[in-house]
């Protein structure tokens, strides 16, 4: 069956989706924890982000069910995605935020 | 009453790729709305620091606990939304309703605590008038705000439509296509929550 073709599989159970939900709990926690050791300094930034593309990969995949739709949503939503990081960064690039 | 279970599948579309067209245009959405939220969010990013003409700044007015708070109460909105359409899909009415409403729940516990932020920063003396800040912070949480509440009224709709018995497991789709919109709201608030609070206030910088 040809990935476009594909009709979308197996779903988690809903244990699956309490542990996913588990996951993000902690990552927040993580994140608002991280939050308050001064000490890191600009050392946190790779770090926070790091936690939020955790979560927003957690979601993406298992509660919007890209993991087990066609890969074709994937296409559709990461395109939008990458497009709009890359307008960030040059928007950034632009006023001088990395100098 | 139809009892699908976790390896159900959809029949085949009658679509050049075999998908449902409905559900390829709310991937389509989404993609687009995450265009619209990174304009927003890069025009907050590049005008922070730039606070001309007086007015609070972030230090000010952000309180990181309390928005702590409303980011898990949000997330957990998406824990509640995918087992009302995993209850659905399993035929499973009842449990869906339940599921459902908790999620329209916790959407307006969120919006609540926005609102109550909201009203705490013109009380600070913030409004969208006041500076970069202002202008840049509201039209981005203003707007992801009304998403929350339009996905809020798209939820009570899909319940109360269910009570009528129109919302059943060979529907599911109709729910599906709710739960990614909820999901994407989640998702834009993870960015915001880290970009502009966490971020916005971390004394290290």
């Amino acid at each position: 069956m040809s990935d476009m073709d594909k009709t979308h599989s197996a779903h988690p159970s809903p244990r699956k989706y309490l542990m996913v939900a588990s996951a993000l709990v902690v990552l927040t926690a993580i994140e608002v924890g991280i939050f308050y050791i001064e000490s890191l300094g600009k050392g946190i930034i790779p770090i926070l982000f790091i936690l939020s593309a955790f979560k927003f990969a957690l979601v993406g995949m298992f509660y919007m069910h890209l993991r087990y739709d066609s890969r074709l949503f994937s296409i559709f939503f990461i395109t939008g995605l990458v497009l709009a990081s890359l307008v960030t960064l040059a928007l950034m690039t632009l006023f001088g935020m990395f100098n | 009453m139809a009892n699908l279970n976790t390896t159900h599948s959809e029949h085949e579309e009658h679509t050049t790729t075999g998908l449902n067209n409905r559900k390829m245009l709310m991937w389509a959405f989404l993609g687009s709305d995450c265009m619209f939220f990174a304009a927003l969010i890069a025009t907050y990013v590049i005008y922070s620091g730039q606070i001309v003409g007086g007015g609070p700044v972030p230090e000010d007015v952000f309180s990181i606990p309390v928005t702590s708070v409303s980011t898990f109460v949000l997330l957990m909105s998406s824990m509640s939304m995918v087992l009302a359409y995993s209850a659905l899909v399993r035929g499973q009415i009842k449990n869906f309703q339940i599921w459902i409403l908790s999620t329209a729940f916790l959407g307006m516990t969120f919006i609540g605590f926005q609102v109550f932020e909201f009203r705490d920063f013109v009380l600070h003396g913030l409004t969208p008038k006041t500076n970069l800040f202002g202008s840049t912070f509201f039209v981005l949480t203003g707007f992801h705000g009304a998403h929350v509440t339009l996905g809020i009224i798209w939820l009570l709709s899909l319940y109360f439509f269910s009570l009528r018995g129109g919302v059943t497991p060979e529907r599911h789709l109709d729910v599906d296509l709710a739960a990614l919109y909820w999901h994407f709201v989640d998702v834009v608030w993870i960015v915001i929550f880290t970009v502009v609070y966490l971020l916005g206030v971390f004394p290290g910088i």
